[in-house]
């Protein structure tokens, strides 16, 4: 059965990890739906979270075909309903009409989302959220008229007293 | 801790590591390494091209089981490297290769001679480094050795800018390194081999189907114990071609494409296979729906993402094959074990019986077989064969016994033309006192015949046996089988006479055409003291059979 699975990876930060990561994906032919990277509690670490489509085999591969790459500390699968799923999305609007302007501010307002640039033509909004939450939002200023999209991709942390930490470094 | 210029620290390291020998070709980005190789013990061979330095430095390392070194400058040097490298990764060959590279200051501004090298070799390496200061040379040199010849091996290569050769800096050489990422599981699981021995103790039809992994770990012994004590037939696939003693008589040879039919209806009747160091190549299991269907299988393998990546694994045991094995004995011992009958046996050996190849033909051309038989004759046991590829390769897989590991060598996951010649010169360097043997097709040896040269002004006394059938033959099989005889460009025609080329090398050369002569022939390359070719002018449409055509199951044997 093919669904979406939550996979982090810790990598140590070095020339060339993303590609390595990348190539690897490629060549094994492995569906990424989203991918994002950043730094974590620990210099010279990067975090990087993926979603991934496929079937338990699937997954399974992938996981261990990463932890193969000599750079990669350590890979974990997250299951959604265990975690904080997160994702930003800045959203640039058409705002020409003076109701337009009125309306996106409430949207956003219900929202949770902020507005982080004001033009005459236009308007930026930041959100924050799950996926449906951004769909939603975004399906409301559709609307308006989209000018631009910029997602990070998703970020997953598990709730409680599990850890995706790497346990020993020098 | 000294100060030193970063192509001596590049030579020292190597020479804290053990290489006392390193394959390749020079050029403008690695001048400074070859001049502090010029000065030092260890000893450099000058090939004729950067693939056969390569598939020397794998030769080396199949037959010693530790890291074979080549080397060759930036650009054209580096990619000719590529072949090699693949090759060595498809088969799990610690090879530690060493390129040259423009200076850091022009490194992406597609200076003269620049490729992007560690690029290039991401996907075909275990892993690569590109040096970025000269302090941290002995460390990378430290980790690339470390990475090719530990857990599941393979070849790892360092990218040595110019500037990183010539500069200089404190120089400290480490004991030891640490990666954080990289730490192979050596030792099975207990509860794992538990539940191994307890299926083993249950089947009533096991095979074990040994691969290059119980030669890499040097599990022959356990494995000899295990066959015995359960008793079970043992198939090998290509890369475990010696693992086992193909004259004992629990041997069932090689199985998969061309294998031996006992091996391919022993695995396909199975009701337990014991797989130890196999990754399932597609030219081993067939078509897999109908790989063992009746087998549970135990997986032992040192690399976790083999397990369940081609075939579904009911026990899985990720450890060393050696390790893995012998703890196993101690469970087994242990454990009370009912009385099996020897029906399984029985068959196997009947099976063993009644596909005994004919090889002992007195045609001329010259059959293939008979040509195998003479080697096998002409070969003790010690003696190394290296192997081309295509149908010369196969009837050297089916027909030829081999007893020991380390001494079948042959291209398995890449199936590269030309790597048995060269393999063959690093063979014979890592081992002189032993005979080398090439098994090779006409096609194969002509894309490095190059490497007559070095073998020639080195004095590394290989023999290279041609199976002169002037045709791409095993191009030509399928075409005859598969395409309805349409032939197409697999023709070989007349050129070269081989036997003129190797005497214009200054090797030996001589051509046989008659059964009587093999003999007499391959004593004589022997004898010769210099590197010899022997011309086996063979039938020229015989085909490698038997075949299990390509998505067939291994059953569904044809010839
Ligand atoms: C480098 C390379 N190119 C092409 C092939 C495809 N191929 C596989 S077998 C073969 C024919 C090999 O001919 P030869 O060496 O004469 O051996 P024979 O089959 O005739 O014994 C070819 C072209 C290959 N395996 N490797
Ligand atoms: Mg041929």
């Amino acid at each position: 059965m093919t669904e979406e699975h939550f996979i982090v990876a810790l990598v140590e930060d070095r020339p060339g990890v993303m590609q390595r990561i990348a190539g690897m994906l490629r060549r094994r032919n492995f569906n990424i739906d989203s991918i994002s990277v950043g730094s974590t509690e620990i210099p010279g670490i990067s975090r990087i979270t993926m979603t991934v489509h496929g079937d338990r085999l699937t997954l399974e591969q992938v996981m261990k075909q990463l932890n193969k790459l000599i750079e990669v500390v350590k890979v974990s699968e997250l299951r959604q309903e265990e975690s904080v799923v997160r994702e930003l999305a800045l959203i640039k609007v058409n705002v020409k009409s003076e109701r337009a302007r009125a309306e996106v501010v409430q949207y956003a307002s219900i929202f949770r989302a902020r507005i982080v640039d004001v033009s005459k033509q236009s308007m930026t909004v930041e959100i924050t959220g799950d996926e449906e939450k951004l769909r939603a939002f975004i399906e409301l200023m559709r609307s308006y008229g989209i000018i631009e999209i910029a997602r990070t991709g998703k970020v997953i942390m598990a709730r409680g007293a599990r850890n995706v930490r790497v346990r020993e470094m020098k | 801790m000294a100060v030193m210029k970063g192509a001596d620290a590049v030579v020292q390291a190597l020479e804290r590591e053990g290489v006392e020998v390193v394959f390749g070709i020079p050029g403008g980005a690695s001048i400074p390494l070859y001049d502090s190789l010029y000065s030092s013990g260890i000893r450099h061979i000058l090939m004729r091209h950067e693939q056969g330095a390569a598939h020397a430095a794998d030769g080396y390392a199949r037959v010693l089981g530790r890291a074979g070194v080549c080397s060759a400058t930036s650009g054209p040097g580096a990619t000719n490297l590529t072949t090699g490298i693949a090759n060595a990764y498809m088969d799990s060959s610690p090879v530690v290769a060493i390129t040259g590279q423009v200076a850091t200051p022009f490194i992406g501004r597609d200076a003269f001679q620049e490729t992007d090298v560690i690029g290039i070799t991401m996907p075909i390496t275990k892993h690569n480094f590109q040096v970025r200061s000269v302090a941290e040379i002995p460390e990378v040199i430290k980790k690339a050795f470390h990475i090719a010849q530990t857990g599941r091996p393979g070849p790892v290569l360092i990218d040595l800018p110019k500037d990183m050769q010539e500069g200089v800096a404190e120089i400290e050489f480490p004991e030891e390194v640490s990666l954080v990422g990289y730490r192979p599981t050596y030792e099975g699981h207990p509860k794992q081999i538990k539940e191994a021995a307890r299926a083993i103790l249950d089947a009533e039809r096991p095979v074990i189907l040994a691969g290059g992994g119980v030669i890499i770990s040097g599990a022959s012994a356990e494995l000899m114990r295990l066959a015995e004590f359960i008793p079970a037939p043992v198939v090998t696939t290509l890369m475990g071609k010696g693992s086992f003693p193909e004259s004992h008589p629990l041997s069932l040879g090689v199985l998969g494409m061309h294998g031996r039919r006992e091996a391919n209806h022993a695995v396909t009747e199975s009701d337990l296979l014991i797989a130890v160091g196999t990754r399932f190549s597609d030219r081993s299991t067939g078509m897999v729906s109908c790989f063992a269907p009746e087998a549970k299988v135990i997986h032992i393998d040192i690399d976790p993402a083999e397990i369940g990546k081609n075939v579904k694994a009911h026990i899985p045991v990720v450890g060393d094959a050696r390790r893995v094995l012998a703890r196993l004995l101690q469970v087994l011992a242990e454990m009370k074990r009912k009385g099996r009958s020897r029906e399984w046996i029985e068959k196997v050996k009947l099976w063993k019986r009644e596909f005994e190849p004919e090889l002992d033909y007195d045609d001329v051309p010259l059959k293939p077989h008979r040509v195998i038989k003479e080697i096998m004759e002409f070969l003790g046991e010690d003696d190394v064969v290296t192997t081309e590829v295509g149908q010369c390769q196969m009837w050297a897989h089916c027909y030829m016994r081999r007893s020991k590991p380390r001494t079948f060598i042959s291209s398995g996951g890449l199936g590269t033309m030309g790597f048995g010649f060269p393999a063959a010169i690093g063979a014979k360097v890592a081992k002189p006192e032993v005979k080398v043997l090439d098994v090779a097709g006409d096609g194969s040896f002509l894309m490095n015949i190059q490497e007559l040269a070095t073998a020639v002004e080195n004095s590394i006394n290989v023999i290279v046996a041609v199976f002169d059938n002037r045709y791409l033959g095993m191009v030509r099989q399928w075409q005859e089988l598969f395409y309805d005889r349409r032939y197409s460009a697999v023709d070989l025609g007349s050129s070269p006479d081989f036997v003129k080329v190797a005497e214009a090398f200054g090797a030996f050369g001589i051509r046989v055409e008659k059964p009587g002569e093999i003999k007499d022939a391959l004593k004589q390359a022997a004898d010769s003291g210099k590197p010899a070719v022997v011309d086996f002018v063979i039938e020229r449409e015989c085909n490698i059979f038997p075949m299990v055509p390509p998505g067939k199951c291994l059953k569904e044997v044809i010839g």
